[in-house]
């Protein structure tokens, strides 16, 4: 176990197995993509109470899910690389910062786009709004510090340490519908036993998840390749691989 | 032209973009997302290739 942890530590490895991995989830994010585009823009019934606007939930909510998930992806990946000091997490981290970006900037305009039908406008100062959109500062800062410092460890570190501090966040977007009276309605299919959501609406939404998250992965991939190449310029196995 | 089915009944090509009169917001919040998301993937293959080129000058440049 801790050979293989060692081994997928170590860049080339790492390098070799995203190359090969890349493609074949490229595709499972294109199939579910369309599948989930597919059931949630045409199959779906509209629904009771907000006709077709209700169709943007198949944006928001991955978005939304993702932005948390990358979050945490980049916090865990600091911690890692604080203690033990590996080079590959903070190359996870720091290929990461743009893309959780991304979802956190998608997930605070489709939920706007969203609002201004169902709640007549598209700001609110509440708490999941409000929240929401320090982590996208909190996502900009990260990048900002990235490239503040010309010694990427320095700057890895000073992420992580950034990061973790913001992880206080996560729990508060989660909860903050529940803990504060909102506009912001309660969670769809969180509760498991129970979901508030028909199947035909739901399987779309559990495609546009899946579609989601290997958007993620395989660009996280391909950002992280080009990070290892420039960390490991000076080391053989690069100079092998660019010449050839 | 009832070619797309809508929960079990038709719907006209004309009903599946006017979106129950939401339109203009459920088509802008798939638009906006799919430029992003088509602007992730563009750019971190651009940048693939960046390092890659910028390192094999550099090699090149060693050699000399």
């Amino acid at each position: 176990m801790y050979k293989w942890i060692h081994q997928f530590g170590s860049p080339k490895y790492f390098y070799d197995i995203s190359v090969r991995l890349s493609k074949w989830i490229a595709i499972v994010c294109a199939i579910s993509f369309i599948g989930g585009l597919y059931g949630g823009l045409v199959l779906a019934p509209a629904d009771y109470q907000q006709g077709d606007s209700f169709r943007i939930i198949y944006l928001h909510v991955p978005a939304a899910w993702m932005s948390l998930f990358v979050y945490l992806v980049i916090a865990f990946s600091g911690a890692v690389s604080l203690i033990w000091h590996i080079k590959i997490t903070d190359i996870i981290a720091r290929a990461s910062a743009p893309i959780g970006a991304s979802f956190t900037f998608l997930a605070l305009v489709t939920g706007a786009i969203w609002g201004k039908p169902m709640w007549g406008t598209y700001w609110v100062w509440d708490a999941r709004l409000t929240s929401e959109l320090i982590l996208l500062f909190l996502y900009l800062g990260y990048i900002a510090l990235q490239s503040a410092f010309s010694d990427k460890r320095i700057a890895a570190r000073a992420g992580a340490i950034l990061v973790l501090i913001g992880v206080i966040n996560i729990p508060i977007i989660h909860y903050s519908v529940e803990w504060w009276s909102t506009l912001h309605q309660g969670p769809t299919i969180s509760k498991l036993d129970k979901p508030s959501i028909h199947l035909t609406m739901l399987i779309p939404l559990l495609l546009m998840v899946l579609a989601f998250k290997t958007f993620y992965i395989t660009t996280l991939l391909i950002r992280a390749r080009s990070e290892i190449l420039e960390y490991e310029y000076n080391s053989s196995w690069v100079k092998k691989y660019v010449i050839k | 032209m009832n070619i797309i089915l809508r929960g079990l009944k038709n719907m006209s090509l004309n009903d599946f973009f006017s979106m129950g009169g939401y339109a203009v917001y459920v088509w802008s919040a798939y638009g906006i997302s799919f430029i992003v998301l088509f602007l992730n993937i563009i750019l971190a293959i651009r940048n693939e290739y960046k390092t890659l080129n910028e390192i094999k000058k550099r090699l090149q440049n060693n050699k000399k």
